[in-house]
């Protein structure tokens, strides 16, 4: 069910801004693609054009193609709600509903339109399951999912996310803002989740995109520098500006 | 002068200002709760006034009614389409030339003398409707001025939303319509509910622009009568009103014995006080409520 999602000489535009510079690179089924580079390279710019969730910005434009599976993603037909839950989201701060963990995760399911209690039952538990969080929330499904501590509501927005069966996963430093325990809960998750998703993740964290990724692509100033096999690219970079990068000259 | 010494001066400075200010307050408030409370009695709130320009006290109870009835009324007109319009301010506004003169204009609405708003009022929903005085009249006056308000709270409350908040709800392929409805305004409800509470002070307190448009005077009602069309209910919307404010200023202009008006406007103004004071304690303690209950359901 995880499909491949193709960018291909794809241009983003913010008003006069070229914040992406034709952009060609695709994401492989069950592979975890990270994309790395400084602040403000375009990588996040990307990961939102691929659900579309950049419409909502003013002056926003983009060329070129973006397709999953078949289907052209900026394609004036394409219903876009739909689009979007094919495509789980999860960003850097955890955001979970001021709902309880249980309504955080049935959420989705109810808007698409399952009411059963006992499918409902069926699927938080086993989207909890593959969270890892569900020994830690068991006893207490129906208390306020903002009792949760940081780590423990990123992997419940997870959950929340595979609830409405994406076939891929964005993750947008999906564990910047947790601690180390935390993260590291957050990365073997996503390991585990690889055998099921598309992943993309977007990381400041080097050391991460090593623990995590099949693939590494390098962003700066709008472009893709070089991508190629994670551990390839960290141990024999081609390009000057990828060494210059992986060992610390800017940043 | 040093700066540690300028730095010592500013923060007295402030204190001074911060002490000036609830000074005044206190006063202020002082007087009225001690000049106004011997005057309060059951009689008081419950009857309907004496001949005051004969000196006769009587009480103030179709005033209160009317105050509280109206603010009502320009709620139920004021809240949807408040809530419309901030919705519409906050989410679907492009930011570009009409969005800003459509601010600019309801910035001006706020800020009119609301005696121009009443006169307006007097134009537009007593001659021209041909409705004459009426509760409707000055409750759609009120509207006029509380609008702006009332959609700047919706705005402020559903743009102090996470943003992130908003997108997981679409990444999960929850339409922008649900996202609005389901996640963003029940987060924006405290935040609303607050606001709606002290704007329904600001109306509650309002003179100037009822003058004209739901009248000086109340018909004798008929407290018993609770049927809306009949013309001595309590509830007919179309009858003349007026409202304890409104009141207040009739008697001092109208009675000849300073002593009555003294007596009359002095428990009213207690009144008025209390009123709008526990409208702002209820606004909190609700927001609070509110924002507990969808935290940790």
């Amino acid at each position: 069910m995880s499909q491949t999602l193709t960018v291909d000489k794809f241009h983003v535009y913010y008003g006069e801004k070229h914040a992406l510079d034709n952009i060609s690179i695709s994401f492989q089924p069950k592979t975890v693609t990270a994309l790395i580079g400084p602040s403000g390279c375009g990588k996040s710019t990307l990961l939102r054009s691929l659900n579309r969730m950049n419409d909502f910005i003013p002056m926003f434009r983009t060329e070129g193609s973006v397709r999953l599976g078949e289907e052209e993603i900026y394609d004036s037909k394409i219903d876009v709600v739909n689009l979007r839950k094919r495509m789980g989201m999860v960003f850097q701060q955890p955001v979970p509903f001021p709902l309880s963990i249980y309504d955080n995760i049935a959420y989705g399911p109810r808007i698409h339109g399952t009411t059963q209690k006992k499918k409902l039952d069926q699927i938080v538990e086993k989207t909890l399951q593959q969270a890892h969080l569900w020994e830690e929330v068991k006893d207490r499904l129906h208390k306020s999912a903002l009792g949760l501590s940081g780590g423990q509501q990123q992997r419940l927005v997870i959950a929340r996310v595979l609830a409405v069966e994406p076939e891929i996963l964005l993750l947008d430093e999906p564990a910047s803002a947790l601690d180390p325990i935390s993260t590291e809960h957050i990365e073997r998750l996503i390991l585990s989740l690889k055998e099921e998703y598309t992943i993309v993740v977007v990381t400041h964290n080097m050391q991460q995109a090593k623990r995590i990724s099949d693939q590494t692509a390098f962003f700066l100033h709008g472009e893709i520098v070089e991508r190629n096999e994670t551990q390839t690219l960290f141990h024999s970079p081609i390009d000057q500006r990828t060494n210059h990068y992986l060992s610390g000259q800017f940043g | 002068m040093n700066a540690k010494l300028i730095d010592r001066f500013a923060t007295l400075f402030f204190y001074a200002v911060a002490i000036l200010i609830i000074c005044t307050l206190i006063g202020l408030l002082g007087y009225i709760v001690i000049h106004g409370i011997s005057y309060i009695s059951w009689e008081f709130l419950t009857e309907p006034p004496g001949s005051y320009i004969l000196g006769q006290v009587g009480g103030i109870a179709p005033q209160l009614f009317n105050s509280f009835y109206l603010l009502i009324l320009t709620m139920i007109i004021t809240l949807p389409i408040g809530i419309g319009g901030g919705i519409y301010m906050a989410e679907y506004a492009k930011p570009n030339k009409f969005t800003k003169f459509l601010r600019l204009c309801m910035e001006v609405m706020s800020s009119l003398p609301s005696i121009i708003i009443g006169l307006f009022g007097l134009l537009l929903f007593v001659q021209y409707t041909g409705w004459g005085y009426t509760l409707a009249g000055g409750a759609l006056a009120l509207t006029i001025f509380n609008l702006p308000l009332m959609v700047r709270v919706v705005e402020q409350a559903i743009t102090a939303v996470p943003r992130e908040q908003k997108e997981a709800a679409l990444s999960l392929g929850v339409t922008h319509w649900q996202t609005i409805t389901k996640i963003m305004l029940p987060v924006a409800l405290p935040g609303i509910v607050t606001g709606a509470i002290l704007a329904a002070g600001r109306i509650f307190g309002e003179a100037a622009a009822l003058l004209f448009t739901a009248g000086l005077s109340s018909p004798n009602l008929d407290f018993t009568d609770w049927d809306p069309t009949s013309v001595s209910s309590p509830l007919n919307p179309f009858r003349p009103a007026a409202t304890l404010s409104v009141y207040i200023w009739k008697v001092n202009s109208d009675s000849l014995s300073t002593e009555t008006a003294a007596i009359v406007s002095g428990g009213s103004a207690f009144i008025l006080i209390c009123v709008v004071l526990l409208f702002t304690i209820f606004a909190r303690l609700l927001g609070r409520y509110i924002y507990r209950r969808l935290t940790s359901s």
